[in-house]
């Protein structure tokens, strides 16, 4: 499985996505500057990592859209690769329009760095194959402008086709209230596109995806896809 | 030249982050009788235009383009000479 973490002015998670995709799941794994062009078969994997890209300046990822790189991203996105956006790599994919709806400020307007606990609300994508539907997981967070948005319609839209992935939830798997850390409509720290090949996330599995990092919850979500994209080349997809 | 005052606020229904924490603490210094507090951006444009009409095209590109989400946002302008 080839796959490319695109570096934009600001990405901050980037040598960790490059170190979880080369060293953890063991592929070979390239960086993609901002300023670079790609073609859709050049990866079967694009990772938009995590940071504050173009300084987050005007809205977070509303600027890098516009990058290079990301004509490149849309163009692979369309041609049914797989992409995986962390934190920022999720806000600049509601920019550009592969996912629905948008991101706010926290609703404290707190930047809420540590662990919380997510339910799999749908292990019938690329990225979650090896996770159980309802089950519960631990991963950080790290993020200012995760209040995820969308409008009534669109929300409807978006579970009646499966498209909420990943749920903030308690220790137990409550949804609720108090186990969301920044005021997503409806918990959301997950959604996939229709296609079901766009994956955005705010949490981050690129930092609990090996044992000396005490937590190896995000680490199926790799794997997940690793084995997606070798049973599709087997499959002939 | 003309200049380009575009305002860019949260649409009516979506809860606004900042404008809560600064309604908090307008009560909390006093201020009762706040009823709400919506907080948007003010951008402001110098742009080489041939006439205001060319220039209102390009404003209005340039927020639907860039300058607002629409998804949550709404825009505004003025343009004076």
């Amino acid at each position: 499985m080839k796959c490319a973490v695109i570096m934009f002015p600001g990405s901050n998670c980037d040598v960790d996505c490059y170190h979880a995709c080369r060293d953890v799941l063991g592929q070979p794994t390239e960086y993609v500057f901002h300023k670079e062009k790609f073609s859709p078969g050049d990866f079967d994997l694009i990772v938009l990592p995590g940071g504050f890209s173009y300084g987050d300046y005007l809205r977070a990822g509303a600027i890098a859209r516009f990058s290079p790189a990301m004509d490149s991203v849309v163009k692979a996105a369309e041609a049914g690769k797989l992409i995986l956006g962390i934190c920022n790599g999720f806000q600049i994919l509601l920019e550009a329009k592969l996912l629905p709806g948008a991101m706010k400020r926290n609703r404290d307007l707190k930047f809420h760095c540590h662990d919380i606990f997510l339910r799999v609300e749908n292990s019938n994508t690329p990225f979650t194959g090896l996770y159980k539907k309802g089950e519960i997981i631990k991963m950080p967070i790290a993020h200012g402008e995760g209040n995820y948005f969308a409008d009534r319609d669109t929300m409807e839209k978006l579970k009646a086709r499966g498209g909420v992935v990943f749920t903030y939830c308690d220790r137990d798997g409550n949804v609720t209230e108090e186990a969301n850390p920044n005021g997503s409509v409806e918990n959301i720290a997950g959604i996939v596109s229709e296609q079901g090949n766009v994956l955005g996330m705010m949490p981050h599995p690129e930092r609990c995806a090996e044992d000396i990092l005490g937590n190896t919850d995000g680490r199926r979500v790799f794997e997940s896809i690793l084995q997606y994209v070798e049973g599709s080349v087997a499959h002939g997809r | 030249m003309i200049n380009a005052k575009i305002h860019v606020r949260f649409k009516s229904g979506v809860l606004d982050p900042q404008g809560t924490a600064i309604k908090g603490a307008l009560k909390h210094l006093g201020f009762e009788e706040v009823e709400d507090v919506r907080v948007g951006k003010l951008i402001e444009i110098k742009l080489d235009a041939a006439s205001k009409k060319d220039a209102e095209g390009q404003i209005k590109a340039m927020c639907e383009k860039l300058l607002a989400n629409p998804v949550i946002e709404d825009y505004s302008f003025e343009l004076s000479l």
